[in-house]
């Protein structure tokens, strides 16, 4: 028997990291309505173009700064579990060798790959269970979880965990840092939903489970 | 042995409902608007627990040199009255409660003290931050003065922002960096800032830093505060 493309738990701790990524998500842009700039006050940063323009209220979750902040504290710790649980099912299965990304054996297939896709390669490089640009695709959006917790803990407790807001260049480097996590996973987001659409079997794999053919 | 696969199925089946129970039912007891009640009320006391105890009494905010003060005019003041409250003739501090010793301090008193300045990172709910230097006195010296009971294990300050006031953990009360400050920048309170006396803390959110001060008192129970009682949440420790 060869079992499934995705076993149970992966399914399961999928699905659930997108309900905490939405929770996490909106509840922090409400955090954001507050102050809707980056950089202590009276030295706005440069980067950032909207200072002073709240986001989109349509995107928001938990209706006021107290409200949302107890949303933001309260699922945090479900989206830390959800992510080590996840972590911890990789590595007891082995499956992380099929599903992370190592640099030395994937970096030029992910490369070739994405020339595949922009047309400048007639073939695609050898194929498994992911592609290594899917490996480099969902490695990466664990390792932006990663460091939206670790930068979420130094906005948390700024004066208490000084190492940590040493490697974010302070508390208003970590609130950036946690913003860009945020922007790059939303951009993860939208890229993995296209190819789902693009190759929608997928979907059945990642739901109700699929027998692998291979 | 051929019972095996089906055991397991089951046990799968059932961490699967088990989990998409738990965080539905989780996210139909979140409620932002009444922040203490269902799933976000429970978090709220686990997060208590865990703030507590990740707070180290002898961590000191690091202390900043001259030229990371916030210039003039962009350090935000807020208070709740509609005018800048202005001190009451006679304004005197009153330290009581769960004290051997209660007494009121006048503004002359206090800076006779010796005296404490701190010049730290200053943090918002809001989630910006600036900073100035405050000068005063540190409140576990006025905790000595007084005779502080150990048992007290809380600590309430009120204001002549009338209506405004909050409640503190003794741990953070007698923290070095925290103090009454009746100066800023080198000179004396100005009354957007909190003149003639606040409450200033390198270890609280800034809400918790009750200005206009009228009276400090210990107590053996935790009570609320102006922000912490409409669902901010009550330790907001940083």
């Amino acid at each position: 028997m060869r079992g499934p493309v995705h076993p149970w738990a992966i399914r399961l701790l999928h699905w659930t990291s997108v309900v905490l990524l939405v929770v996490m998500a909106g509840s922090g842009l409400q955090i954001l309505v507050a102050f809707p700039s980056f950089g202590p006050q009276g030295e706005p940063s440069r980067w950032y173009p909207w200072h002073g323009s709240p986001p989109p209220k349509l995107l928001t979750i938990g209706q006021w700064l107290a409200g949302a902040r107890h949303w933001h504290f309260a699922f945090a710790w479900l989206f830390v579990a959800n992510g080590v649980a996840y972590l911890a099912f990789l590595f007891a299965t082995g499956e992380h060798r099929e599903r992370l990304f190592r640099p030395r054996r994937d970096a030029v297939g992910a490369l070739q790959m994405l020339a595949f896709y922009l047309r400048l390669r007639r073939e695609p490089p050898p194929i498994a269970l992911y592609n290594p640009l899917q490996r480099f695709a969902y490695t990466g959006a664990i390792v932006l979880g990663a460091v939206s917790v670790a930068s979420g803990l130094v906005l948390y407790k700024p004066v208490q965990l000084p190492l940590l807001r040493a490697l974010f260049l302070g508390y208003d480097g970590a609130r950036a840092v946690h913003f860009f996590a945020l922007g790059a996973l939303a951009l993860f987001t939208v890229a993995h939903v296209l190819m789902v659409l693009r190759y929608p079997r997928t979907i059945r794999a990642m739901t109700i489970g699929q027998a692998r053919d291979d | 042995m051929t019972e095996r696969p089906t055991r397991r199925a089951l046990l799968r089946g059932t961490i699967a409902v088990a989990a998409s129970a738990g965080l539905g039912t989780a996210l139909l007891r979140s409620d932002g608007m009444r922040p203490k009640a269902g799933f976000l009320g429970a978090m709220e006391r686990w997060n208590e627990r865990f703030q507590r105890a990740l707070f180290d009494p002898d961590r000191m905010s690091p202390e900043l040199p001259e030229r990371e003060l916030t210039r003039d005019g962009a350090f935000p003041a807020y208070r709740i009255s509609a005018e800048i409250p202005r001190a009451p003739a006679g304004w005197v501090l009153d330290v009581g409660g769960m004290v051997a010793r209660p007494r009121a301090f006048s503004l002359e008193e206090l800076m006779r003290m010796t005296r404490a300045d701190t010049r730290v990172r200053h943090h918002c709910v809001e989630g910006w931050t600036a900073v100035a230097g405050w000068h005063g006195v540190r409140l576990r010296d006025l905790a000595e003065i007084v005779g502080a009971d150990p048992r007290a294990g809380y600590v309430e300050f009120r204001s002549f922002d009338e209506g405004y006031w909050s409640s503190w953990d003794r741990e953070s009360a007698l923290h070095p960096q925290t103090i009454l400050a009746y100066g800023r920048n080198g000179r004396l309170l100005d009354p957007a800032y909190g003149a003639p006396l606040r409450l200033y803390s390198a270890v609280k959110l800034g809400y918790k830093m009750v200005k206009y001060l009228v009276s400090v008192r210990f107590l053996g129970a935790k009570t609320g505060g102006y922000w912490e009682d409409q669902g901010y949440e009550w330790f907001a420790g940083v």
